[in-house]
């Protein structure tokens, strides 16, 4: 493998990793908070890039008010998938809010079937983006420049919510015990509403860069790369936003490079991550980053 | 006294992160003898339940029952070998039937097992036969034999602490652990239990340590008693001694309690 | 009510549901019988899954990568040598596989018992896990599996699959199966190692503390289970005649899924009759998927719609009636004889 190769490998995992990653976010931040697997949140993903391809070919929008207002409505949809399925579930046992996140996770899926289709459909990317980039003897798409670039930004923004502002604090203390939250007036149930926002937001944003990327829409998008961000998320350690950060792009240069040294084990690409979350989940279930938690008895 | 123990710890320590909940904990219990385990709350008594009865492993220390070291084995094992033990917080199979519950104590020395049971063998069907029968006579000892098919988590809570001592007794234990067993009783059932824990040492051929807020319990029914503060033995003896210790009424009552004395 | 009563009351419903099949049999149309097949395999899988999670409390989502293992192994056993040669075409397959032959009930068998002994393996290194990140884990081993199959081209011939599949599955064996399952699990439950699943599932602690190895116990339970998913897997395969990697996917264990929680978790009668109910109601609500003709007018179909009021219909259980509607009762006769008697007497006087 050449050198120009290996950057060029190195890139493409960087940008997969920084999509993983802010998939992975969304996960980990309403694990911290509700305990819960948001299940549907893959097909959060999947939504913000289909209500993009809708604003552009039904309603003609320009490109950027489009990815605007998907990235809004996806935001809203996570914060009522929040209202109507889980938090009714809050004090019912732990899996109840799970098989509830699973039966969302399908009704969308299915819902995006009925009114799209389950058919693949194409996505016209603008021109700017087609044309690669020459830096020595590495050739990089644009993309692959802006995908980690824009994550790095949007990454950096959510740091300063959760670290500097007063909901910040918030979302914090919740993780921290929900009980005395409560207790001490936190605004919970306002608080975790702004989490499913934030954290579907950017799952959104990861969807619609991920359109931009492998120009193909389907229903079923969101599946594997949500498992993967959820692996992600874990791999970091569930409940740290950081881990989640490391993870996703960790698990994406894996990925990547996996296949560049070993093109035989192609066809295991997906087995990998998968493979990889029960070897974590063995050795070290709290992840890199996360605080471990010893049960009382 | 040390030969004649049935357990023995040896320097016991447990720490979590930087706390220190128990510390170089070093006893002997003698064979069919009550000892009482006190302490302010948070003191460390649950602490040195759950590393005698492998759910904790200790930082540091031995732990000897009969002579065999049992440190670190799973909780499983540990009642294998005869230490039974209940729980501060109570924790029945709430879904199950009290006679259930007291069923499940008896499966651990149970010689068929699943595939007799689906065969419909009579070796099983005899011996599933045996343990609800011997299960009735544990609830009846509990005085719960006429609620053996109401679901546990239905009973009242003094019940409810007798139903896990009677699920402890299935296992058939030489020595068993009470946790705060008068916790939630009112003075009446308390009187009762401690005439009951009297009684199965001696039907039981028992050896009992036991945790307990109520000092009349302790001071009632144990030959001996250690007191723990923050995981520290301050003193150990027979109720008299105790009672009287300066040492403890400082960890109880703090210091001017003893000036006032 | 005797326990001599309640046999015979059994051995008679056994009778008459055998009285039924040959009925049906001979009067019913294919489809119909399907549908009938599809109950008894769906029960199997329900019992099975309501064995592991409703009975012990282990949250598995793995039940597509048993059913995969268990419609795989017997597929190949019971494929007949000259179509084997016929259907793997991208690569020959492996002696081993080329020349491996048993008959059906021995090919279930083998399904089962190769689905039991994954569950094994996994179940080590996983069944340490706890509720949500079990589901996940097992999740991924059937994904796993699914993506072993495609890769595998000389074993499973690929992302191709098997066409032709003997179709032995028919009524007699599907209830057999089904009864023989029922049976089993009933057994299992009444006993008192039944007693112990139900403890680890209502507090795993205090289990351990009774002397139970809650660890051997959960693989017993996650192993007998896997047992089950794969016979329903290998009666599943030779059923629809055709497998292939791509109908294994989460949706299937998702239909199972919903059928235990319709039906109530750690309830037997209750899988059984939401295993019948929601079958017939996948089955009726294809209507909705295919174009509908009025004379020449046609009504369009609605890909995706089945799932829409399927995914509806667990979200409503979950929020509404969490217990199921059986929740953890059960069918007896002498409850039965007791309904009936009331009523018959109400009407007499
Ligand atoms: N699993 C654990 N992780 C961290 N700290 C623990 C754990 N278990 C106990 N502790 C701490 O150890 C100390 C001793 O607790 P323990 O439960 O043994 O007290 P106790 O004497 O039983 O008190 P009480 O009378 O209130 O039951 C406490 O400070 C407690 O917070
Ligand atoms: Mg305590």
């Amino acid at each position: 493998m050449t050198w120009a190769m290996f950057v060029q490998h190195a890139l493409n995992g960087l940008t997969l990793g920084s999509l993983y990653a802010l998939i992975a976010i969304g996960y980990t931040m309403v694990y911290g908070i509700l305990r819960l697997i948001n299940f549907a949140h893959s097909e959060i993903f999947m939504l913000g890039a289909y209500f993009v391809l809708w604003g552009l070919t039904l309603f003609y929008l320009p490109w950027f008010v489009a990815i605007v207002v998907a990235i809004v409505v996806t935001a809203a949809i996570g914060i009522l998938v929040d209202r109507v399925a889980y938090r009714p579930l809050r004090d019912a046992p732990r899996i109840s809010a799970l098989i509830s996140a699973i039966g969302v996770s399908f009704f969308l899926q299915n819902l995006t079937i009925v009114a799209f289709g389950a058919l693949p459909r194409e996505v016209y990317r603008p021109a700017w983006l087609e044309n690669p980039i020459l830096m020595g003897e590495v050739r990089v798409l644009p993309l692959t420049l802006f995908v980690p670039t824009l994550s790095f930004l949007l990454m950096l923004g959510l740091v300063w919510v959760v670290y500097k502002t007063k909901p910040g604090l918030g979302m914090r203390a919740i993780s921290k015990d929900i009980e005395t939250s409560y207790i001490m007036g936190v605004p919970v149930n306002r608080i975790i509403s702004l989490t499913f926002g934030i954290g579907s937001a950017l799952a959104a944003a990861s969807g619609i860069m991920w359109a931009l990327r492998y120009p193909q829409l389907q229903p079923v998008m969101g599946s594997i790369p949500g498992f993967k961000a959820f692996i992600a998320a874990v791999f970091g350690g569930i409940g740290s936003i950081p881990g989640a950060v490391v993870g996703g792009i960790m698990l994406g240069v894996i990925e990547i490079m996996a296949v560049a040294f070993f093109p035989d084990l192609a066809g295991y690409r997906d087995a990998f991550a998968f493979i990889l979350l029960i070897v974590i989940l063995l050795i070290k279930p709290t992840g890199l980053m996360g605080a471990r938690l010893e049960d009382k008895v | 006294m040390a030969s004649d123990a049935v357990l023995e710890t040896k320097g016991l320590t447990m720490r979590f992160g930087g706390l220190t909940a128990v510390k170089n904990f070093s006893a002997a219990i003698p064979r069919g003898s009550i000892v009482g385990l006190i302490g302010p709350n948070g003191a460390g008594k649950t602490t040195c339940f759950n590393m005698i009865t492998g759910f904790y492993k200790p930082s540091e220390g031995q732990v000897l029952f009969n002579g065999a070291d049992i440190t670190g084995a799973p909780p499983h094992r540990v009642c294998r070998s005869g230490i039974a033990r209940t729980f501060q917080n109570i924790r029945l199979f709430g879904n199950e039937t009290v006679l259930e519950n007291a069923m499940i104590g008896c499966h651990l020395r149970q010689k068929t097992g699943w595939w007799q049971a689906v065969l419909c063998l009579p070796s099983n069907r005899r011996e599933e036969r045996a343990i609800a029968e011997r299960s009735r006579e544990l609830l009846k000892v509990v005085g719960l034999q006429e609620l053996a098919g109401e679901k546990a988590n239905s009973l009242p809570y003094g019940a409810q602490r007798r139903l896990e001592i009677a699920r402890a007794l299935a296992t058939r234990p030489a020595f068993l652990l009470l946790d705060e067993p008068a916790a939630g009783m009112n003075p009446n059932e308390t009187q009762e239990l401690m005439g009951f824990i009297r009684e199965i040492r001696r039907s039981f051929d028992l050896t009992v340590l036991l945790i307990e807020h109520d000092m009349k319990v302790v001071m009632g029914i144990c030959e001996h008693i250690w007191v723990l503060d923050y995981g520290e033995m301050i003193a150990a003896g027979p109720p008299e001694a105790i009672q009287s210790d300066p040492k403890v009424i400082k960890a109880y009552l703090g210091e001017e309690a003893l000036a006032h004395a | 009510m005797g326990a001599k009563t309640n046999a015979i009351l059994n051995i008679l419903a056994a009778v008459l549901l055998g009285l039924f099949i040959w009925w049906a049999e001979e009067n019913l149309d294919g489809y119909m019988i399907q549908i009938l097949n599809l109950i008894a395999v769906n029960i199997i899988l329900a019992l099975s899954l309501n064995l592991i999670y409703g009975f012990t409390g282990l949250f598995s989502l793995g039940h597509a990568g048993f059913m995969a293992i268990g419609a795989y192994v017997c597929s190949i056993l019971i494929l007949a040598p000259e179509q084997k040669e016929m259907l793997f075409i991208l690569e020959p397959a492996y002696d081993w596989v080329q020349s491996a032959q048993a008959p059906f009930f021995v090919a279930v068998v083998a399904g089962g018992l190769a689905a039991a002994l994954f569950g094994v393996l996994v179940g080590i290194p996983l069944l340490r896990l706890g509720d949500d990140y079990l589901g996940m884990a097992t999740l991924g081993f059937a994904e796993i599996v699914r993506i072993f199959a495609i890769n595998l081209p000389r074993v499973t011939n690929g992302a191709l699959g098997f066409k032709g599949i003997p179709d032995h599955a028919n009524l007699w064996w599907n209830f057999g199966w089904c009864l023989f399952t029922l049976y089993v699990i009933i057994r299992l439950i009444r006993s008192n190692s039944g007693n112990v699943f139900k403890a680890i599932r209502d507090d795993e602690t205090a289990a351990k503390a009774m002397g139970i190895d809650v660890f051997r116990q959960k693989l017993l339970s996650f192993a007998l289970g896997a047992f089950f998913a794969g016979v329903g897997g290998a009666l599943l395969g030779s059923l629809v005649a055709t497998i292939d990697p791509k109908m294994f996917t989460f949706v299937l264990t998702f239909n199972v899924l919903m059928i235990v929680v319709t039906g109530g978790l750690g309830s037997i009668t209750g899988s059984v009759l939401a295993g019948i109910a929601i079958t017939v109601l996948l089955e009726w609500l294809r209507f909705v998927e295919n174009p509908v003709y009025f004379g020449d007018w046609e009504l369009p179909g609605i890909p995706g719609m089945r799932m829409v009021v399927f995914s509806l219909a667990l979200i409503f259980m979950i929020l509404f009636r969490r217990e199921g509607f059986m929740g953890k009762r059960e069918f007896s006769w002498s409850w039965a004889v007791g309904r009936f008697f009331k009523k018959a007497g109400r009407h007499g006087i």
